[in-house]
């Protein structure tokens, strides 16, 4: 299997500049980048068909295209948010290979026309903005960073920003308000980003995956670097596994692997004796898939496909040892959280899917519930400023569609068990009224 | 287990307090009168020299005043507005906004457990319980359950002021509480920077386990007990010397206070 990121990714001292250097970082390939005219650079990343990792897939090098000429200041900025539940592929690009990242937005930014650059870095990921600190000032004194790169008239400032704890922030958008030192409340599109971004200037935002590929592309050349991979989904994806599988963690593979062979053959499959029950292959925002699905190459397009998404390329495999209720209240217990409340369909929309969820564990729910449920998430979907509420909405609505017989089963269960008899004392009434702590 | 909820059922603080509309809003401190620590200036005033607009460091100026006040109290949000030029307001508005920023007074030493998706069917929830109890007595700790931290591969994992540990077995918990109760590394062979790759593919050559101890560079402020902060926070150290990059112009954001 070709490994681009993960080549060398437990080398000792990876992280310092000059091992680095010695693995071929910041060599030619940065010379050669920043020697090529800006369009024919853009031209190349557009033609290797790099999607972005972030979650929307969208072509990386037509986004850099959009971006509007002239010599005003525009900016770079990487998502390094990362709190898509599942993901943590960034993380392990950032800990073990800052430098990888730095000189994709050395590139990036020149092919952009950016001489300011961020890394929205979240604050819970301390160890890493620390590496990613340390790794600039090595950057700076090796002038790869500042004024005139490598004897060019390319400049570009980067700053390590740490966020501190909000899933929204990884909004491109909200990302930028909190950026700016507001909440990180999304902003109303358009206008893009790509016009009208950080501090009005356009702005080109891409995750630290996207930007850390860019090196290795302008090294093989977009059209190898397009032979990698499936129709559609060129190249290699690290892949983030976790839940019930026997190792859990990230794998690079080129897209188009077999799912089974992801989560059997590299994540060794659920443990002894239980078979999948249902799976996220992007993440807790995407539909569930269930075993059934599990032949199914892993790009872009098949997963769009099966109705689901590829997202940030999270993988989480829940057994059959667990029941779906308890996942569909911990999931929308996630978006509910998270919700930064500026939209009223997804604010209270994933409020009342908690406390629906909660209904049917507690045995207050009838099977109706399921049908108001799905109304709400039908009601988020495409009503919102920005595409949170329908990622609860998403997964939610595919669970009750598919393991509908299980969520039917549990709410009689549950009625049973507790046999509800109008007691106005009782704990699951206290519980539906928010009352308990 | 069940994760704790505010009384209006929200994880979210603070909703239900009522404005006092009696009091005046707070106007920008009077630098005259609101002493700040001098260490704590100067690391808010590196931070604004690092963006274009000085509005920027407000995540990373709350931070420092947490690290110095153990919590985002009025009178660090006071010390931040006298050094930002900006209304307490603005600011509270902003720290209300992330989880990591404490807007009540709790303990300072932080220690964050995740209970999301792969954490809970890894058994997150039952590890979050039984930390809670076995530190509920210290008054200077604050453990509680956060969203998914990106280290679902260690699940169930914790933060132990921004040092993440994982997975941690049932034996183990009690260990890891005296460990965070008495200030000391928190299970040195559990931690995630000590952990290879999962990808028996990813290397072309063999390094040994040895390889992956924190890369030396990276010196981590000891978490002490000292009752008065400043502390290690989970915000890492704080930010020293002169920043990485070019200290930018600070261009004034429009703010009508400022021309007064
Ligand atoms: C609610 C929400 C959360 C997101 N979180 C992240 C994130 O943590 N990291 C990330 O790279 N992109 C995240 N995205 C996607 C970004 O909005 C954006 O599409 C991405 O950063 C673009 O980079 P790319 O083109 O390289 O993928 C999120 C999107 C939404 C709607
Ligand atoms: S959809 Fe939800 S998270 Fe997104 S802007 Fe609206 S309220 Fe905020
Ligand atoms: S679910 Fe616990 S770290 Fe991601």
């Amino acid at each position: 299997m070709k490994h681009l990121i993960f080549k060398d990714i437990d080398e000792p001292g990876l992280n310092t500049i000059d091992v680095y250097r010695r693995r071929g970082g910041y060599g030619d390939r940065l010379r050669q980048a920043l020697s090529m005219p800006r369009e024919a650079l853009v031209h190349e990343l557009e033609a290797s068909g790099l999607r972005g990792r972030g979650g929307a897939g969208f072509s990386m090098g037509k986004k850099a295209s959009f971006l509007p000429k002239g010599a005003m200041d525009k900016y770079l900025v990487c998502n390094a948010d990362e709190s898509e539940p599942g993901t943590f592929k960034d993380r392990e690009i950032m800990q073990k290979c800052p430098h990888m990242l730095i000189e994709g937005m050395i590139i990036a930014a020149y092919a952009a026309g950016a001489n300011r650059s961020f890394i929205y870095i979240r604050g819970e990921y301390v160890e890493q903005a620390d590496i990613l600190d340390a790794a600039l000032v090595e950057a700076y004194d090796a002038g790869l960073l500042g004024d005139n790169i490598l004897g060019t008239d390319h400049s570009l400032s980067l700053v390590v920003h740490r966020g501190a704890g909000a899933y929204i922030c990884g909004e491109e958008t909200g990302l930028l308000d909190s950026l700016e030192g507001k909440r990180g409340n999304p902003r109303l599109k358009p206008p893009f980003p790509a016009n009208q971004g950080l501090y009005q200037g356009p702005t080109l935002i891409n995750n630290v995956e996207t930007l850390a590929t860019i090196p290795h592309i302008v090294e093989m050349g977009a059209e190898e670097y397009a032979k990698l991979g499936a129709e559609g989904s060129t190249g290699t994806k690290l892949v983030s596994v976790s839940g019930n599988v026997q190792r859990p963690g990230n794998y690079e593979i080129e897209l188009g692997t077999s799912s089974r062979d992801i989560i059997y053959g590299l994540a060794g499959g659920p443990p002894e004796g239980r078979e999948i029950k249902l799976w996220f292959p992007g993440g807790s925002s995407s539909p569930v898939l269930t075993k059934d699905d599990l032949d199914l190459p892993y790009d872009f397009n098949t997963m769009a496909k099966a109705g689901s998404m590829l997202g940030s390329g999270a993988i989480i495999v829940v057994d059959d040892s667990n029941s779906v209720v308890d996942v569909c209240l911990w999931l929308a217990e996630f978006y509910r959280h998270e919700s930064c409340g500026k939209c009223t369909p997804c604010r209270e929309g994933t409020n009342w899917t908690v406390k629906m969820l909660e209904r049917i564990q507690t045995g207050l729910a009838t099977p109706m519930d399921l049908d108001i449920m799905a109304s709400v998430c039908e009601n988020i979907i495409g009503n919102c400023l920005c595409v949170l509420g329908d990622a609860m909405a998403m997964p939610v609505g595919s669970m009750i569609q598919k393991f509908r017989p299980e969520f039917e089963e549990h709410i009689e269960a549950a009625r049973a068990r507790n046999a509800f008899t109008g007691d106005e004392d009782a704990p699951e009434l206290a519980l539906i009224q928010g009352a308990v702590a | 287990m069940t994760v704790p909820r505010f009384g209006h059922g929200s994880r979210v603080p603070g909703w239900d307090d009522a404005v006092d509309l009696t009091k005046d809003p707070a106007t920008l401190p009077d630098p005259a009168t609101t002493p700040v620590p001098a260490d704590l200036r100067a690391e808010i005033e590196r931070h604004m020299a690092k963006y274009p607009d000085r509005r920027s460091a407000a995540i990373p100026a709350l931070a420092a005043a947490q690290r110095v006040h153990g919590w985002c109290s009025p009178e660090a949000v006071e010390q931040v507005a006298c050094v930002m030029r900006l209304t307490p307001a603005y600011l509270l508005a902003v720290a209300s906004f992330y989880d990591m920023l404490d807007t009540r007074p709790v303990g300072h030493r932080r220690v964050y457990v995740c209970t999301n998706i792969s954490c809970s069917l890894c058994g997150g929830r039952e590890l979050l319980g039984r930390l809670q109890a076995e530190l509920a007595d210290d008054p200077d700790v604050q453990v509680r359950g956060f969203e998914c931290l990106g280290a679902c591969d260690i699940a169930p994992m914790a933060s132990i002021d921004g040092v993440y540990v994982g997975p941690i077995e049932d034996g183990e918990v009690a260990e890891l509480a005296r460990q965070v109760r008495d200030g000391e590394e928190p299970l040195p062979d559990k931690q995630l920077l000590r952990r290879p790759s999962a990808d028996p593919h990813a290397n072309t050559r063999e390094w040994t386990p040895q390889s992956f101890a924190p890369p030396a560079k990276l010196e981590r402020a000891t978490p002490s007990n000292d009752p008065v902060p400043p502390e290690p926070s989970s915000f890492g150290a704080p930010m020293e010397g002169d920043a990485a990059g070019p200290s930018a112009p600070i261009e004034q954001a429009p703010n009508p206070e400022d021309d007064a």
